[in-house]
This record gives C-alpha cells, structure tokens and sequence, in this order.
C-alpha cells in the first residue's frame, strides 16, 4: 500500500505525469519533499489547494494520508 | 428540478433545454446561457477542460443548491463539457426556470461566475504554437466577487 498523490492541471506537466506513489503516512512536510521543486514551491501558493481522500483540506499544512489514500494537488481552477 | 451533469461527449443544449422547460409548467420565464469554444484570430484549434471525478461533480451540485437557496427559482440545469473540444461545440449549459425574469437571469449569472473561477475544472487550449494552460481574466475573478456577501 502506498499514498498515491496526484497532480492536476497544469501541476502535470511540472510534474512529468499525472501521479506518483510514495510510501505512506504522508505528512505536508513529506509531500513537499516527495514532489520536490519546483512543485514543493507552487504548494506553498494560497491559491494552491490539497484534497486528500476526495476532500479538500480547509488547512493543507495539517495533511495526514494514510496508505490508500489518494491527495490530489489542486493549483488554480478555469471552467466554463 | 436540479439537474447537473457532467458530459464527456459532445453534446446539444436545445435537447437539454427544451425538456427542462417542460418539466416547469406555470413558469413565468427561463434563461439560458451556452458557452461555446471560441474561435478567434491566431486561433483555437482544440480546447481541453479536465477534472477531478472526486470533486467536480459534487462541486457542481453545491453550487446549484447554493443557486437555488439564493434565487426564487423553479428548476436549474447546469451542463459542463469535460475532455476535448473543437471549435464552435458547446462547453456549458447554463438554465434556470423562474416565475419571474430577474431569479432566473441573476441565477444564471451567478452559476456561470462560478463555474468560470470556482469549480474544479482546468482548462487548457492548443493553437499553432502548441498547448498552453488558461487561467481566468481578472474580469472574471472581479464578477465572481460581486456575489459575495
């Protein structure tokens, strides 16, 4: 088992690929050193949202994913 | 009536709305807005919207109730296009039934303001030079902001 982290929008292309598995329990801290520069850095933006097990943290820095978890890296959304 | 959808296929707004507008009998009055690819000078050739199945559609349904809590409506429709997209095809569908003009124009406008800078959705466009990423126009942001209490 595995956190299993996932990168939306532009993020994919930062990131090479839509997602990559690490080894779980995955803190903020482990996230930003997992996806390194320079995705840790966009992370840091306001703007920049963290789901984790398909809701969006109201604080992102208290991320606690367990294995099987899924976090997806939500930057800034355009619809319509 | 509520109904939200998400399309990954192209799809035709008159056939959605014409049977939202018969299921409100008694309604005084419905809008509608239809959001298409833009062709433009320089030009678009393929347009991309993806999402985030855990979020988008729960998000969009929110929204709807948020809508429909705010404004005297009767039904609301709210259909977004996800996956490729040429040129002249629809990507949103956006109609509100109302007894009265003002709901149903407002409750429009609202959804659409959202859907443009606050669901969860990543648009992307492809022209002669190659793929590039869009974000929404500070115009955008600005009319998101008049809905704020």
């Amino acid at each position: 088992m595995s956190v299993r982290i996932l990168f939306l929008g532009p993020l994919r292309d930062l990131a090479a690929g839509p997602e990559r598995e690490v080894a779980g329990p995955l803190d903020w801290a482990g996230l930003l050193e997992a996806v390194g520069e320079p995705i840790a850095d966009r992370l840091r933006d306001d703007r920049v949202h963290v789901a984790c097990a398909g809701r969006v943290l109201a604080d992102k820095t208290a991320l606690s994913a367990k294995d099987g978890d899924e976090v997806a890296l939500l930057p800034p959304v355009s619809g319509g | 009536m509520r109904d939200v959808r998400l399309l990954d296929r192209p799809f035709d707004p008159g056939s959605l709305i014409g049977p939202f507008t018969g299921a409100h009998p008694g309604l005084g009055g419905v809008c509608s807005f239809v959001g298409e690819v833009r062709g433009e000078n320089g030009g678009v050739e393929t347009l991309e919207l993806t999402h985030y199945e855990p979020l988008t559609l729960p998000g969009m349904e929110h929204l709807a109730e948020q809508a429909c809590s705010r404004f005297a409506l009767m039904g609301l429709l709210i259909a977004h296009r996800i996956g490729l997209m040429r040129v002249g095809e629809p990507i949103v569908c956006v109609s509100a039934a109302a007894r009265h003009r003002r709901a149903a124009i407002d409750a429009v406008d609202f959804t659409m303001d959202h859907l443009k800078c606050a669901a969860w959705l990543w648009k992307r466009e492809r022209r002669a030079d190659g793929w590039r990423w869009v974000a929404p126009r500070p115009e955008d942001y600005a009319a998101l902001a008049r809905w704020r209490d």
